[in-house]
């Protein structure tokens, strides 16, 4: 299957028209769709939302381009809203940050499996691998805290155990830059992953900082602040893997591209029918801003657009199960750490991450706190005979014993 | 299709491990041969949360009193002090259910309305007397409130924390994919509060010497405990008819 991006034309920009109704349109259900249809939305409100954040940072910078990118950038803020309202209201923040972990570990590991560059594919599974903590850290505050088990929400398709441990992830910001690939190199998957994966990301940090207060249990709030704070890293590390030196047009077109291969990627795996129709139109909504900005890069730039972009795009994005990558990472490369632009064995991290990451777990590391001791298990802890039955020991007394 | 007959069809609930032949054996498999990344248990947890359980500040605090003239010489007396912030917090409390408790049933009419009722469920005149029942034990509140001299329009620490309390009710209600029972349900959660507190509140102003008010509860009381068997017993009644596959003609 390919998508030759050249030939469709797409949806024309003055078309591209939504109503309330259809934007406050009814949700997937937390019970009956799969867990990928779940992936698919919050990715997707990753995408558009990274849409409109480029877009608004390019509007202060290009005086010229402020018109074409304010009616972009209004579909784009309409299109994150669609998709955001897709989440049912039963669907409580705990579980849909259960969500986001499943999107970073499922994502990530498909483009790390693909990524061309051997480099960057390094730096997704570096990321990888932290993502896959926080799960892990999430799924043992839903077990303790509400009694919850997180695999009513990853319906089996994403591993709940330890990754690098997120108390360890905490680094200087000078060891969360990367290497940026060179624009006139890099192949265009390339780019569309690090775009992707940025968007992704920053939305998850965002979340996290919106959602991480209205919990009243301190553990939650420590712990949200915490995962807050890696999310923040990973979007340094990622927004670092693009190239500096491209002009605005250049990536507003690759942004483009990228919400046109997600959508087409959504929509050739959708078992939701009436979800299926969203990708559907949504990709012809992208079609339509690619060759909007394709032609105003032939006319502000004088260049051919072509050279940029991919003839055809290769396979879509796999939303499907990583297992076994993402265990074969773990064992080879939870390990490793980060120095400067380099992804390096555990004896040569940097004094200023050793000190930074020292300090900030002073009082306590709330990750750790929060899993001391956990295993998941289908239907929670709780279902262990020992856990359930664990004796009774009064803080209070404890407290005044010692 | 009335939403009454649809929550316990089959469908395809993917939530269980068990809908996963392939991949849920493996995910057992992965988490109990993994080593917790540091020992320990729930309990140290815990510890966290008992030092901050003994640290934290309170959620808020009562408004100071408003001018105690024109409140009646022995009301006045009765206020002072300590009493008469517990009593107004409770009575702030009841004022705000109930307010909430009228937007409720609002809910609950439209549900009715949208998707029908079930031999032995409630009747659209049912759900409209009980509004109406909420919203006189709101308007008795504010009247309460003020006669004792005390701010009606304040947010009391209980009254704060009773509508935390009931945001999951709300939440269920307020969901056009849920029924009419499953509304219901929710509200039984509401109407057993509802009883509870007019029962302290009955009790507290009666051991503060407020007689006329303690009357009053005790109404109100009486129309709760209505409130509450009359949604258990339409629940019942649901559960029944489901059971044994008679919704279809009941709607
Ligand atoms: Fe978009
Ligand atoms: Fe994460
Ligand atoms: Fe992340
Ligand atoms: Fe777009
Ligand atoms: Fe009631």
């Amino acid at each position: 299957m390919s998508l030759d991006i050249t030939k469709e034309r797409g949806t024309p920009l003055e078309r591209q028209k939504f109503t309330w109704k259809e934007i406050a349109g009814e949700p997937y259900s937390k019970l009956d769709d799969d867990a990928f249809t779940r992936v698919r939305q919050i990715l997707m409100h990753g995408v558009e939302q990274e849409a409109c954040r480029l877009k608004h940072f390019a509007a202060r910078f290009c005086p010229d381009l402020r018109l074409p990118l304010a009616r972009v950038r209004r579909v784009e803020h309409l299109q994150a809203t669609m998709v955001n309202w897709l989440m049912p209201g039963d669907q409580s923040p705990l579980e849909t940050t259960i969500g986001f972990e499943q999107v970073a570990i499922e994502v990530t590991a498909h483009v790390a499996s693909v990524e061309p560059d051997p480099y960057m594919a390094q730096v997704y599974r570096f990321g990888l691998l932290e993502d896959f903590d926080h799960l892990y850290r999430y799924a043992a505050l839903m077990d303790r805290l509400c009694g919850k088990d997180a695999n009513n929400i990853l319906q089996s398709y994403t591993d709940v155990m330890p990754g690098r441990p997120t108390s360890v992830e905490h680094r200087a910001p000078e060891d969360d830059l990367r290497r940026h690939y060179e624009k006139t190199q890099a192949a265009p998957l390339t780019k569309i992953h690090a775009a992707l994966i940025t968007g992704s990301e920053w939305q998850t940090r965002d979340y996290y900082l919106t959602i991480g207060p209205t919990f009243a249990d301190p553990v939650a709030r420590q712990l949200y602040a915490e995962i807050a704070a890696i999310e923040e890293q990973h979007v340094t590390q990622y927004e670092a893997l693009s190239d500096p030196s491209e002009t605005w047009l250049e990536k507003w077109l690759l942004q483009e591209a990228t919400e046109v291969y997600a959508y087409w990627s959504c929509y050739s795996q959708e078992q939701n029918p009436r979800i299926k129709q969203i990708w559907e139109r949504f990709l012809s909504y992208e079609l339509g801003h690619l060759r909007l900005v394709r032609e105003l890069m032939e006319e502000v730039e004088k260049r051919d657009p072509a050279e940029l972009l991919p003839a055809e795009f290769p396979d879509p994005l796999s939303f499907r199960s990583h297992r076994e990558f993402v265990r074969q990472t773990l064992t080879e490369e939870v390990l490793l750490r980060a120095r400067g632009f380099d992804i390096v064995p555990p004896d040569l991290e940097s004094p200023a991450s050793l000190a930074y990451r020292e300090q900030l777990n002073a009082s306590g590391s709330p990750s750790e706190l929060v899993a001391a001791g956990y295993r998941w298990k289908p239907g929670t802890e709780l279902t262990d005979r020992r856990v359930r039955e664990a004796e009774f020991v009064s803080l209070v007394q404890e407290e005044a014993a010692q | 299709m009335s939403k009454n007959d649809r929550p316990t069809d089959i469908g395809i609930n993917r939530t269980g491990i068990a809908l996963s032949p392939l991949d849920g054996p493996r995910m057992t498999e992965g988490a109990t041969a993994t080593a917790p990344s540091s020992a320990g248990s729930a309990r140290d947890a815990a510890v966290l949360r008992f030092r901050y359980a003994v640290e934290a500040g309170e959620i808020g605090h009562m408004p100071p009193p408003l001018s105690l003239r024109g409140v009646a010489g022995a009301a006045a007396s009765l206020l002072k002090g300590q009493k008469g912030n517990v009593l107004l917090d409770k009575l702030g409390e009841r004022l705000a259910f109930e307010r909430t408790g009228v937007r409720l049933y609002d809910g609950l009419i439209l549900k009715l309305e949208a998707s029908g009722s079930w031999s032995g469920g409630p009747t659209l005149e049912d759900l409209v007397a009980f509004r109406a029942d909420e919203a006189r034990h709101f308007e008795w509140m504010v009247e309460a409130m003020t006669a004792l001299g005390a701010d009606a329009t304040a947010m009391t620490p209980s009254a704060d924390l009773t509508a935390v309390e009931s945001v999951g009710v709300l939440q269920v209600i307020s969901d056009p994919r849920t029924g009419l029972a499953q509304a219901l349900h929710a509200q039984q959660l509401a109407e057993l509060a509802d009883v509870a507190g007019w029962d302290l509140l009955a009790m507290l102003a009666e051991s503060l010497g407020h007689g006329e008010l303690a009357a009053q509860c005790r109404l109100a009381l009486a129309q709760e405990n209505l409130h509450a068997a009359s949604v258990a017993r339409w629940l019942k009644a649901h559960a029944e008819t489901a059971a044994h596959g008679e919704l279809a003609r009941a709607s």
